[in-house]
């Protein structure tokens, strides 16, 4: 069986090791590296809990063997954060309007939803549901992760207004 | 479960694949997105010796129209596709089935000629091409082969393509006349699941409102996708009415032959493909219409 070298980086921190061909990314992610923030669950590509940002756009790490990531960039749900103390806007939605309940798919929601909020600042709903049509939750449903990622996409936008439309009140 | 062991390779040539295709004796199998041959290879269903990685050959990305067609190399994301627009443009047929391929996750690590070379029954891609009558081109140590898709599907999950064997790329004909219309729906358990049934259609109307060219392609229902050449023979030269249609469709229910799985029986395929080809008409039909009016 061939081992392979290989060298990525994930959030933001460059790795290298030695992986045999048939090793998924996202096992290497999680034994390898320990971060097991992405979870493991079908392991065939339908339920989405492995969900990673490879170079920029949202994937199933069960999907791709580790030895293909050579050279990738990645980012996992560890990566999302501004810090190790705190949560992304999006993240903490998710827990405002209890978009989890066992938390199993929730990375790979959350790697979905960021890739949409990144591309799309104004989703619809629609969209917002086709984002996460490739991810399954057993538990919580759907509608307040859909909520979650509305609230999101409402806070962000009022972030990156401009500060006389935050303040405009005041004038008043 | 985990794959068997494999041995891998990245080649940086389509020559270099070719001669490792070669090398593996018939047991070489190509890696583009991997969407459809990972599941494959983790399930043991598939267990080749060497694994040939194809998505860092320059040569298999990329999208070029001329002015009859569309030629879309093999390794090509299924979400470039999706997002380009001469593609939907010239190919909306392409644009609307691929909405309907997996998930964003999937479409983004998805290729054109992985979804081709793979061969499920209810591939949105396959039944594009099916439609449009596609050309693919394969290449080997031998040289290059160029086949139409409806001499490459060879039943479920099976194509004419042999081990030593790389498809390369898909040429899709453009169609270039005024009034074009098309459509493409599918009927699955969950939105963006496996398609049940698909529809797609393509027509042609000439400025008093008849149909003057029309391929109808059926997906999901038999092994492969299949045209509905009775009734394309049959509605092409009326005005696509309710009645027409209605006699082409229980026509064509009559004809096919189709699956049966624990999703779905042969009866209910046969009467939702009826249902679907039928509405695909009256979308594509209004499609041309609206567009070009």
């Amino acid at each position: 069986m061939s081992q392979h070298s290989i060298t990525l980086t994930v959030n933001g921190r460059v790795y290298n090791g030695t992986v045999p061909a048939r090793l998924t990314l996202v096992d290497f992610l999680r034994e390898h590296l320990r971060l097991t923030g992405t979870h493991t669950g079908c392991e065939h590509g339908v339920c989405g809990a492995c969900s990673i940002l490879f170079d920029g756009r949202p994937m199933r790490s069960c999907l791709i063997f580790a030895v293909q990531a050579d050279g990738a960039t990645i980012t996992t749900v560890e990566g999302l954060a501004p810090d190790p103390a705190g949560l992304s806007v999006l993240q903490d939605s998710f827990w405002e309007t209890h978009a989890l309940q066992c938390g199993f798919c929730t990375p790979g929601m959350l790697i979905a939803a960021h890739a949409l909020l990144m591309q799309n600042r104004e989703p619809t709903e629609e969209a917002i549901r086709d984002a996460i049509g490739g991810n399954l939750c057993r538990c919580t449903g759907y509608k307040q992760i859909v909520d979650a990622i509305k609230l999101a996409a409402s806070r962000l936008k009022g972030a990156n207004a401009p500060a006389s439309e935050m303040t405009g009140a005041d004038h008043d | 479960m985990k794959a068997a062991e494999f041995d891998y390779a990245r080649p940086a040539t389509i020559e270099e694949a070719c001669r490792l295709l070669d090398g593996a004796a018939g047991d070489g199998k190509i890696i583009a997105g991997g969407q459809t041959l990972v599941p494959l290879l983790v399930m043991r269903l598939a267990r080749p010796t060497l694994v040939i990685d194809i998505n860092r050959i320059a040569a298999l990305q990329g999208i070029a129209a001329n002015d009859d067609g569309v030629t879309i190399q093999a390794a090509t994301r299924q979400a470039d596709v999706l997002a380009d627009a001469t593609i939907h443009e010239r190919l909306p047929l392409l644009t609307k089935g691929l909405r309907l391929v997996g998930h964003p996750q999937t479409r983004n690590r998805g290729t054109i000629g992985g979804s081709l070379a793979n061969a499920d029954p209810s591939a949105e891609i396959c039944l594009v091409a099916r439609t449009l009558d596609a050309e693919l081109t394969a290449r080997s140590s031998g040289g290059t082969r160029k086949l139409m898709m409806s001499e490459f599907c060879a039943g479920a999950m099976t194509t004419s393509l042999t081990a030593e064997e790389c498809l390369t790329a898909i040429r899709f004909p453009v169609w270039t006349e005024k009034r074009v219309g098309t459509a493409f729906t599918e009927m699955s358990i969950r939105q963006s699941d496996f398609a049940l049934v698909a529809a797609a259609c393509q027509l042609v109307l000439d400025d008093g409102g008849v149909c003057r060219k029309l391929a109808l392609g059926i997906g999901g229902v038999e092994a492969s996708p299949v045209r509905a050449t009775a009734a394309e023979a049959r509605l092409t030269g009326t005005r696509l009415e309710a009645g027409d249609v209605d006699a082409a469709m229980d026509e064509l229910q009559q004809t096919l032959q189709p699956l049966a799985d624990v999703h779905a029986s042969a009866d209910y395929r046969r009467r939702v493909a009826g249902a679907l080809v039928a509405r695909v008409i009256a979308e594509a039909r209004n499609d041309a219409m609206r567009v070009h009016a």
